[in-house]
């Protein structure tokens, strides 16, 4: 594939995103789901073809494409130059093709969920306009770029939460992402800054050849750098402390919840900290920053899942805590296993996101799972999906969950890190956390009695329609039973020596985290197996207790809940975290608000204003007496000044000459 | 011979006459009268100096000057008739629609 062909993977998108944003609400709404979809699928095809000329014999580790505008770069000042570069390497591969992948076929689903939505046009739009800014994203060669895309998915993922923008929640929500996400993007634009300041470009290659031939360049302003990009991804990945937007960003609907707070623009910060390995490698401090941000979300945030009712939070917990598991991944310097992670999770999560959709779908609107259950049979196809999905991320063998998160507490385990084993043991209880919770959801939704009203009359959720529970169409499921494909057998590509396989995705992304160091402990295969026999009993054990709480005794688990009611209440409530940040950002606002608005808008800014309009009308009331609008008084004036004029040529040089 | 000051004295008599007539006057074809009086004291003094230095070109300009201000009698006239004829009034201090 030629290198210029690059530049067609995000622009097909876009196109698609310009005619459905403009045209879209005049265009029937078949045309406007071909509009959305053609290009998305050829941007998957372009994927495709790209891929076969990468893995060609021969084929060169790294593509690079630069454009320019009008012959010009796109930023050239003196002493610093950016350009439109685009540039493919492996791990851009893997993150290409998951995000044109699954994303088309989130497109697809989408026709079917949203088709008795209002503005279906516009969320096509958003849709394409998502991909497009995540495309730009993964392919940039240089900081800038990639920051143009990680505002520009930031833009989508406000847009589509706040899709319903007339409930109230909706629209909060997508406030919050978007706020939130200035704070990381704030430490993002600091690190750009040092670089600039350190290095004079922003370009991947130049920055990174520059930091591998200065060996001597430990720690120092590399950590500063380091830390500061961990501030970004805190932020876009939903890490602690910046991760409260993502529970909230559910009120988007289900499929965008899929495709960005799931699969993709959430994958992003793990994704950048994973194509500035060269940085991190050289500063173990910010190294150990990551890991245990990623462990401490990834349990903290299991913990508030185990106890949520909506079934759609259930999942966004869940997220956030499996994004807290390729953060500890990174941060022991495992990236492999953090990007295989983020492939393996962007298939089963997103099918378990859909999944949920469906169930949603069919129970017209109804998210809590409370009102669930004995769906299994109503809506077997999304229930055989959603099993796999289930079992994948429990990381039951030999489902893909199992394979990536093995590889990462294994890393874990045998990292140099000085905690590394108890950030394993802190994975390990995850683990088994994630399993409960995810088969405890299982269970409320799909065993047991029916506890949802077959026919509602009025509801409040996202979807209009009032019907008796069906299983939902093709067009939805069959992204369903593709990703549930992927979600058995995505796993397969990273099967370790251990357990007889070729680790093929290690070798695969070699080429780019190899030059990092790499330092584990040389261990046997048979503590590798022990630890996965260890992972894997701990994972059927989350699924024991949740099959006893919920599907043996249903009941036992409320009784448990009130003997401690007030530690139940406490994670009900998400630890109060919203509630302490909005009291400090409260108290933030009044300062700043009497600082801002007491002396510096009202005294200097209007005070400013107020004089200078009150000088300009003073100056206005003494010069109006000349403007009579007497033609006569105008002559008279012209009368006098010329004879002014005269008096002065006549006597005014023998004035001036004493 | 006429020294040249007589009629320099003249014509800023004649120009100072329109000014004043023009600024006081309230008829409008007074006023248009005031103007061709000064047009005409500045002719004078055209000639005047087109004689004193022996030139013919301050003889040509007055011609120039002549025809122009028989185009504006001739355009100002109708308007003044068109004033009249509408309003009933030549009193420029009436004539003040545009103020306003």
């Amino acid at each position: 594939m030629p290198a210029s062909y690059l530049w067609l993977i995000p622009l097909l998108p876009f196109a698609g995103f310009l005619i459905n944003g403009t045209l879209g609400r005049r265009l029937p709404r078949p045309l406007v789901s071909a509009v959305a979809l053609i290009p998305t699928f050829l941007s998957a095809c372009l994927w495709i073809w790209l891929w076969f000329t990468m893995k060609a014999p021969g084929a060169p580790e790294s593509i690079q494409s630069v454009a320019t505008l009008f012959g010009n770069s796109w930023i050239s000042i003196s002493g610093f130059n950016a350009d439109f570069a685009f540039t493919v390497d492996h791990l851009t591969l893997i993150m290409l093709g998951v995000v044109t992948c699954v994303g088309f076929l989130i497109h697809l689903y989408s026709v079917g969920y949203m088709a008795h939505e209002e503005g279906y046009w516009r969320f096509f739009a958003y849709l394409n306009l998502f991909m497009f800014f995540m495309l730009v994203l993964v392919l940039s060669a240089n900081f800038l770029l990639l920051f143009v895309g990680w505002e520009g998915v930031g833009l989508a993922s406000y847009l589509l939460i706040g899709f319903y923008f007339k409930k109230d929640s909706a629209a909060n929500a997508g406030k919050k992402a978007f706020i939130v996400n200035r704070i990381g993007d704030f430490g993002f634009l600091l690190a750009m800054f040092l670089l600039i300041a350190h290095f004079g470009t922003l370009d991947f290659s130049t920055v990174f050849t520059s930091i591998s031939q200065h060996a001597e360049w430990q720690g120092g302003f590399l950590t500063t750098i380091a830390l500061l990009l961990v501030v970004g991804a805190t932020g876009k990945s939903a890490q602690i402390p910046l991760y409260v937007w993502l529970p909230d960003a559910m009120e988007g609907p289900t499929p965008v919840s899929a495709l960005i707070h799931a699969a993709t623009m959430v994958t992003a910060g793990i994704y950048m900290v994973a194509r500035t390995h060269v940085i991190f490698d050289r500063s173990p401090y910010a190294l150990g920053v990551v890991a245990i941000i990623g462990a401490a979300t990834a349990i903290f945030a299991a913990c508030i899942g185990m106890v949520q009712h909506d079934i759609k939070r259930v999942l966004a917990y869940s997220t956030v805590s499996q994004l807290g598991y390729m953060f500890l991944a990174c941060g022991v310097g495992a990236y492999t296993a953090g990007i295989f992670h983020l492939l393996t999770h962007a298939f089963f999560k997103a099918l378990l996101f859909l999944a949920a959709g469906s169930v949603i779908h069919a129970l017209s609107g109804e998210q809590d799972m409370r009102n669930m259950g004995g769906l299994r049979k109503r809506i077997p196809v999304t229930f055989w999906t959603m099993t796999m999905g289930v079992f994948a991320i429990a990381g039951i063998p030999p489902l893909a969950g199992f394979f990536s998160k093995d590889e990462i507490l294994f890393r874990t385990f045998t990292s140099p890190n000085p905690i590394g084993k108890l950030l394993w043991l802190v994975g390990l209880i995850t683990a088994g956390m994630t399993s409960f919770y995810m088969f405890r959801l299982w269970f409320k939704t799909f065993f047991g009695e029916e506890r949802f009203e077959e026919h509602h009359e009025a509801h409040h959720g996202d979807h209009g329609h009032a019907h008796g529970v069906h299983e939902s169409p093709l067009v939805m499921t069959l992204p369903l039973m593709i990703l549930a494909l992927l979600s058995i057998i995505g796993g397969w590509v990273g099967v370790p020596a251990a357990l007889g396989g070729h680790d093929e995705i290690g070798t695969f992304l070699d080429p780019v985290f190899g030059n990092g160091v790499q330092v584990t402990e040389v261990v046997s295969h048979s503590t590798e197996l022990g630890l996965a026999a260890v992972s894997v009993l701990v994972a059927l054990l989350g699924l024991f207790i949740a099959y006893v709480l919920y599907y043996k005794k249903p009941g036992t688990a409320a009784s448990y809940a009130a003997k401690f009611p007030a530690l139940y209440r406490l994670v009900e409530n998400k630890f109060y975290v919203d509630e302490i940040y909005g009291l400090f950002v409260t108290v933030l606002l009044m300062i700043s608000r009497a600082i801002l608005g007491g002396v510096i808008d009202a005294g200097i800014v209007d005070g400013s204003g107020y004089a200078a309009g009150a000088s300009a009308r003073g100056l206005g009331a003494l010069t109006r007496r000349i403007q009579s609008g007497n033609i006569r008084s105008y002559a008279g004036w012209l009368a006098l000044g010329a004879a002014a004029v005269i008096a002065v040529m006549i006597f005014g040089h023998s004035i001036w000459l004493h | 011979m006429v020294p040249i000051s007589y009629y320099l004295v003249l014509a800023a008599v004649l120009f100072s006459i329109g000014v004043a007539s023009f600024l006081i006057k309230r008829n409008i074809i007074t006023i248009f009268m005031s103007i061709e009086l000064m047009l005409n004291a500045v002719n004078l003094t055209f000639v005047a100096f087109a004689h004193m230095w022996h030139q013919i070109t301050g003889q040509i300009f007055v011609f120039f000057v002549m025809v122009v201000a028989a185009a504006e009698a001739a355009v100002g006239l109708a308007i003044i008739i068109a004033i009249f004829r509408t309003r009933q009034t030549l009193n420029v201090d009436q004539v003040n629609l545009l103020k306003n």
